[in-house]
């Protein structure tokens, strides 16, 4: 049994290949669980890693109530965030650790198949998971029947309503939610959809219970969670940090510079953090004041010699691009957002009107598609406003600030594509 | 015919996804629907009374006049209104 103040414990026993079904089985060996699998996971408090930080087990709940013969649980490890590599990291070290704690979630709620999404543009990944599913099924263990599924991999086909979508009918596009919560469905069955991350912490409360799991982390945010470090950083690297940890020594471990220019802390649908702030606890309460979140455990550095209106144009530009084209005000108004701040980073003639444009158009574009992907982006806008103040400022009156001249880039943004090349099947 | 209770409100809802553009809405209720730039609708989100039957009765409009069916009239009960 790992000790309760040990760490890595998702990470436990990571040797560079994915552990085996019996090397799993020695690394983390079934421990003595107090209580009920269910009461387990409500008193551990656990708190969904997939970016909303929604409690798992009021999800869990939510589909125990739903009295359907058939119903699915959806390991949702597609990772559209560029920046983020933890469940990439997470599925070729220990793959069986998050497919028990799949079985658990399946059990809990009386699931009989299991669906392991990855991106399809990730092979290395889609093998390992491919092989762990077929050293369970040697077995011929009871439980769920697990299928792997392989979408496109685009930024908001990792939306739940999207890969549900996507398994439902082949399309990752998101889907209009009225109401929430909502329980998504495959035909009539509903769906539970959780990270690939928070399964593999069910799985690690499913042996060794809620107490265990809550003796790292706060009380408030229990547990560890994978942080993935890019940017300014001597090692880029996903680490496992008890949450609360300062974010200065996250900083510290990955070799960055301690007094950066600002920080993309959760994604790039979440916000800047100004480095002023390395301080902070890295929990979603303390992070929320200050317009940042743990969201997908993203941190990506802004050196000091860095630009934040650039990145911040780079970045929206991507996300506009990735928009699925399903909503208006997302479709229209995110490559209207990337333009303004294209006039901002290269403090064009047109610069003092975008700014002004940029104010107007976030606030229309707020809350009015169908997932939150614009939501995400006027967020980082929002944020990039206040964290750069001065640097709009200088941008607006025509004189970019020496990082714009710099040409160097931070943050992992991948190529643009045609919208005719965009796959969404 | 029984007597309609006129409590509480309501707001227009759009589903996004279904919605072209088409404009329609802004001219059938132009107290609850404005156009962004881009010829998509802005709906009020304050809910309206139900008692103001001019209102519901432009909503209605806007409802059946839309080409896609996106939009939707959602009750909204009274002490949510107040609140």
């Amino acid at each position: 049994m790992i000790q309760a103040h040990d760490l890595p414990r998702l990470l436990h026993a990571s040797s560079g290949r994915p552990l085996t079904l019996e090397q799993h089985e020695q690394a983390f060996p079934i421990g003595q669980r107090p209580g009920g699998l269910f009461e387990e996971l409500e008193a551990s408090g656990l708190t969904g890693r997939g970016g909303a930080a929604f409690p798992t087990s009021r999800k869990v709940r939510l589909l125990r109530e739903q009295r359907n013969h058939h119903k699915f649980v959806v390991v949702n490890a597609m990772e559209g965030e560029p920046a983020a590599h933890k469940d990439q990291l997470l599925l070729s070290t220990n793959p069986h650790l998050v497919l028990d704690g799949a079985e658990y979630l399946a059990s809990m709620i009386g699931a009989k198949n299991v669906a392991v999404a990855v991106a399809r543009d990730n092979p290395s990944v889609v093998n390992h998971v491919t092989r762990a599913l077929h050293e369970r099924e040697r077995r011929h263990r009871r439980g769920p029947k697990f299928e792997l599924h392989t979408p496109p991999w685009r930024y908001v086909a990792g939306e739940e309503s999207a890969l549900v979508h996507w398994l439902d009918d082949n399309e990752s596009l998101p889907q209009y939610r009225p109401q929430r919560p909502s329980i998504l469905r495959i035909g009539h069955s509903p769906v539970l959809v959780d990270n690939a991350e928070t399964c593999a912490n069910v799985g690690l409360i499913g042996r060794y219970g809620a107490q265990w799991f809550r003796s790292l982390g706060t009380e408030q945010s229990p547990g560890t969670t994978l942080v993935s470090v890019t940017g300014a950083v001597a090692r880029p690297s996903v680490l496992e940090v008890p949450l609360g940890e300062r974010v200065r020594s996250i900083l510290a471990a990955a070799g960055a510079d301690l007094q950066p220019r600002a920080l993309i802390m959760g994604g790039y649908g979440s916000g800047w953090l100004d480095g002023r702030h390395v301080d902070v606890p890295y929990t979603s309460q303390d992070l929320a004041p200050l317009g940042a979140s743990v969201g997908a455990g993203i941190i990506v550095v802004l050196a000091r010699d860095g630009c934040g209106i650039v990145e911040t144009h780079r970045i929206v530009r991507w996300m506009a691009n990735e928009s699925a084209r399903q909503c208006g005000p997302c479709a229209f108004g995110l490559p209207a957002m990337a333009d303004d701040l294209g006039h901002l980073a290269h403090a064009t003639r047109d610069a003092s009107a975008a700014l002004q444009r940029l104010m107007e158009r976030a606030g229309l574009i707020e809350g009015r598609g169908a997932c939150r992907h614009p939501d995400g982006v006027v967020r980082f806008v929002r944020s990039a406003l206040a964290v750069f103040g001065e640097d709009f400022e200088a941008h607006r009156q025509g004189a970019a600030c020496a990082g714009a001249h710099s040409r160097r880039h931070y943050a992992t943004v991948p190529s643009l594509e045609r919208e005719e090349e965009l796959i969404w099947e | 015919m029984g007597v309609r209770r006129r409590a509480g409100g309501f707001t227009l809802a759009v589903n996004p996804i279904l919605c072209d553009g088409f404009g329609h809405c802004a001219e059938l209720a132009p107290d609850l629907v404005h156009l962004d730039e881009w010829g998509y609708p802005i709906v009020e989100r304050t809910p309206v009374a139900l008692s103001n039957l001019s209102a519901l009765e432009s909503a209605r409009f806007a409802v059946r006049g839309c080409p896609r069916q996106a939009l939707r009239i959602e009750r909204v009960a009274e002490e949510e209104r107040r609140a």
